[in-house]
């Protein structure tokens, strides 16, 4: 396949950006997403240009780093990761686009790399359940109901990409976030830090500047791991409860 | 011929820290020796911690816990995208919950036979001991594991054993298990008493009288190199499996951590001992980045066959029942489709040197489903593996419901690794490795499930509990800064290393040297090894490097963000880790594990082990860039489990 693709450069964070257009050949239908992008670096290299800078690490879908917004969508046309998105879903001659997560919460880094660091301090608010090393009672003491325990695996399953913000048109975090609320909220270890957990991280996703939900549902349209819009009604949910709860105290 | 291979006999190495007495009370009686730090004086010791997988996040999380000051280093954006989180399968614990007759002994048992009697007995047994302890550890934390519908935990079965200890979250044990570490470690960030270097990559050890005493490490962002100061160091970077190029690592995992201390003094442990996972899925072509593993759960219910004639073309489901071989049943009739990862490897790369292989290439072999799927029905096959059906059906556009999927052996893990004793310690005093990283558990062969419990074991309760008796012997009262003379002389060279790589400016691109080196390694020190290939990739090796050192082309600057300087540094140190695992393979002429050499077999293609000369872990000592290592040995000592032909007959 030959291809034509315009790809978002910006040399860092401080530079203006602009897309720059490249034509690869040569792609075969079974090459992922990124080993295209491979040989195009590969041919931007021996050219004595700047390769593309882009995020990626597992390649299988797994760890979260990869982040590209292709022809508009996070993570391209397939519901997946951009490492799982395979070129067997374009055809020959087509002209791809090729952009990093836009959201302000996001700075780009360089190039198609961005600045993902606010998801990892809304964990740091209280997405934890507080268990030091030593202090664990044995693990069948309390029986977990499998429905509670399949609903918080269904929402640990997020890897942290960061689609659901890049896909949002107001750059919300809120199916992130609650994905994690609702992942340790609804175990019977979570309870004691139930209420905090969800006022300190909403308070700490509003600080990291991303914006308001206005539940459009894009976030859970993007979302490579299907976590469901659900998540962030059940999330007003416990946020309600939270603060009923804290203004009666 | 190069004269690396004219190596030298040293001094034997030998373990000082795990107590006399009988095994089960070992672990309590080391700690118990072990002095401990007065809580109050814990906030004066900086531990540094790199990487933040299963190992790295549980000991930075817990040394912080415990009031040791953390500094700690991922390359990723942040500590929750680190490596561990691709384990699928699951994690096993000698819980007994399924009356099944497992025990601390039996897991303690299975991973020495399984490890083909080359790792250390005193560290296995404590592994066994720890495990029950993490599965509690983790359920604390919330990490969602299967459970049945009484609402207690599911589990099921691995590769090598009789008993079901095996315990998972669906097919994404390995992430479940490294949020909890990594929602622990931000809780201790958050508390401030971890600081978090994310995209910053450990290019060197500091060592100072003798002592580890910190890291050079480069910002990825802004391409910075600063110098860290510690009075401990420990290394959770994982493993070396990437030297292969195409392996199931993630494209970043490198070698470079383990390997600069070991060029700073550490001893490197059997770096032969690579574990060459069964069931991958196959590659397509040369542009191939990575390869993908497929849980060895699978082969709980999957067949294992290829057809019983050669260049069978015919599609799966037009072969009828008696023309196929099941060969893993056939051969191995008691444990069948799960014996250990090593001998189904072996196994299928004989089918398909026999011509008997499957797919493009004739590299591959059939795991189907057909008879799974008629027995539980597609809706429980769905709920059990689910994941991997998709994952496998959106990278090949194959139904795996519909016909059987095609894997291929490929590169997973390496058991090899730095030297360490009881203690976690390196030869390095200060110096500590924990996790893959480290050598100590797997000996020739690592059983499924049991990279999670070896990480977490070794990150939340050993180092944890033996680092105290380190730092409460060493209080360093002199204070090093990054002024001192020796820092600026390790930074210094760092950076000259860099500027180096820059100011080639060849003709090839890092990725075209990888690739190379990679298909070197995989033909001449992958599944079967012989004297003459290794030999032959001995002499080449150096070849490669010389070439590296004269056309790398790395272009823009060390001061930005530069993927491609990274690689290109990473594989600065492949080339001589390559250098040293041929060595290894070339001296141990037996077969053990995953370690086979074709000269060394039984009359029926099994691996024949001489114990008699080969009964020790081999710790290499560096002496200079392809300069000919002194070897250590550690004599293994087998008092618990007598060292017998493995059997999975």
């Amino acid at each position: 396949m030959k291809l034509t693709l315009r790809v978002w450069r910006q040399k860092n964070a401080d530079a203006d950006g602009a897309m720059s257009t490249y034509e690869v050949d040569g792609i075969s239908p079974d090459m992922s997403f990124l080993e295209m992008l491979d040989v195009l670096n590969e041919q931007l290299i021996l050219a004595g240009e700047d390769p593309v800078a882009f995020d990626h690490d597992c390649r299988e879908g797994i760890c979260g780093a990869c982040s590209l917004v292709i022809n508009g969508d996070a993570h391209g046309p397939e519901r997946t990761t951009t490492c799982q998105l395979h070129m067997r879903s374009f055809r020959d001659g087509d002209t791809i686009d090729i952009e990093p997560w836009r959201a302000s919460a996001f700075p780009v880094i360089k190039d198609l790399v961005v600045d993902r660091s606010a998801f990892d301090r809304i964990i740091q608010a209280g997405g934890y359940i507080t268990a030091p090393t030593g202090s664990a009672p044995e693990a069948h003491a309390t029986p977990v109901p499998k429905p509670d325990a399949d609903y918080a695996f269904e929402h640990a399953e997020c890897i942290g990409c960061g689609a659901c913000v890049a896909a949002c048109p107001n750059g919300a975090a809120m199916l992130f976030t609650s994905a994690k609320v609702n992942h340790l909220g609804v175990l019977p270890q979570g309870a004691p830090e139930r209420e905090t957990r969800v006022l300190d991280m909403v308070a700490r996703m509003d600080e990291e500047g991303f914006g308001g939900c206005t539940l459009t549902g894009e976030c859970a349209t993007a979302c490579p791991k299907g976590i469901p819009l659900t998540s962030i009604t059940h999330m007003n949910r416990e946020w309600l409860r939270a603060t009923r709860k804290a203004a009666k105290r | 011929m190069t004269d690396y291979v004219t190596y030298t006999t040293g001094e034997p190495v030998a373990d000082t820290k795990a107590p006399e007495g009988p095994i089960h009370e070992r672990w309590d009686k080391r700690r118990f020796e072990a002095k401990l730090v007065n809580p109050a004086n814990r906030r004066k010791h900086t531990v540094i911690v790199v990487g933040t997988g299963l190992a790295g996040g549980s000991a930075g999380a817990t040394l912080a816990e415990q009031g040791y000051k953390v500094i700690q280093f991922c390359y990723q954006d942040s500590p929750r995208r680190a490596h561990s989180i691709a384990a699928q399968g699951g994690i096993n614990a000698a819980k007994n919950y399924r009356n099944d007759g497992d025990s601390v002994h039996r897991l303690f048992y299975d991973t020495v036979k399984g490890g083909d009697f080359r790792a250390r007995e005193s560290n296995v047994h404590r592994l066994a001991q720890i495990s029950v302890e993490i599965i509690d550890q983790c359920v604390a934390q919330g990490v969602p594991f299967a459970r049945e519908y009484g609402g207690l935990l599911d589990t099921r079965s691995f590769g090598g054993v009789q008993v079901s200890r095996t315990f998972y979250a669906r097919g994404q044990t390995g992430q479940q298990l490294l949020l909890g570490a990594y929602q622990a470690l931000s809780r201790q960030i958050a508390a401030g008493n971890v600081e978090l270097h994310p995209r910053t990559e450990m290019l060197d050890l500091i060592v100072i009288d003798g002592r580890a005493r910190g890291i050079v490490a480069r910002d990825l962002v802004t391409g910075k190199i600063d110098t860290y100061v510690a009075d401990a160091v420990v290394l959770a970077s994982g493993g070396y499996g990437n030297v292969f190029y195409l392996s199931t690592n993630a494209m970043n995992s490198n070698a470079t951590a383990i390997w600069r201390a070991h060029r700073r003094g550490a001893y490197f442990a059997n770096p032969c001992f690579t574990q060459i996972h069964p069931t991958c899925i196959p590659r397509t072509g040369d542009h191939q980045s990575k390869l993908t593993l497929m849980s060895e759960s699978l082969r709980n219910d999957g067949r294992i066959w290829v057809p019983k004639a050669k260049g069978d073309t015919r599609p799966p489901n037009e072969i009828p029942e008696d023309e196929r071989d099941y060969y893993l049943e056939r051969i191995y009739p008691s444990f069948g489709n799960l014996v250990p990862r090593d001998i189904a490897s072996r196994a299928a790369k004989n089918v398909c040197d026999e011509g008997r292989g499957v797919g493009p290439g004739g590299q591959g072999v059939y795991l189907d489903f057909a008879d799974a799927i008629k027995r539980m029905g597609r809706k429980a096959v769905e709920a059990k593996y689910g994941n991997l059906f998709d994952m496998y059906q959106r990278i090949t556009d194959e139904d795996p419901y519909q016909v059987p999927m095609r894997i291929y052996p490929a590169v997973h893990y390496t058991m090899g690794g730095l030297w360490v004793d009881y203690d976690l310690q390196t030869t390095v005093p200060g110096l500590f490795a924990i996790g893959e990283a480290n050598f100590s558990d797997h000996g020739a062969n690592r059983l499924g499930a049991s990279a999670l419990m070896q990480g977490l074991a070794d990150g939340y309760f050993v180092l944890p509990a033996t680092i105290n008796d380190y730092l409460a012997r060493h209080p360093h009262r002199d204070e090093i800064t990054d002024d001192h003379p020796e820092v600026q002389e390790v930074l210094a060279e760092t950076e000259d290393r860099l500027n180096l790589l820059l100011s080639v400016d060849g003709d090839r691109t890092p990725d075209s040297f990888h690739r190379e080196l990679g298909e070197l390694m995989w033909e001449f020190c992958g599944m079967a090894r012989t004297d003459a290939g290794l030999r032959k990739a001995l002499e080449r090796i150096p070849q490669i490097r010389e070439e590296f050192w004269r056309r790398i082309k790395v272009p823009g600057t060390g001061e930005e963000f530069n993927q491609s300087l990274e690689k290109a540094n990473r594989i600065v140190d492949y080339l001589e880790l390559a250098e040293l695992m041929c060595l290894d393979a070339l001296h141990r002429t037996e077969s053990c594990g995953g370690h086979f050499r074709e000269e060394s077999q039984t009359p029926d293609g099994e691996a024949a082990r001489k114990d008699d000369a080969f009964a020790y872990a081999a710790a290499w000592e560096f002496t200079g860039t392809g300069a000919p290592p002194v070897l250590h040995k550690e004599d293994l000592v087998f008092e618990y489990v007598h060292p017998t032909q493995r059997s999975y007959a």
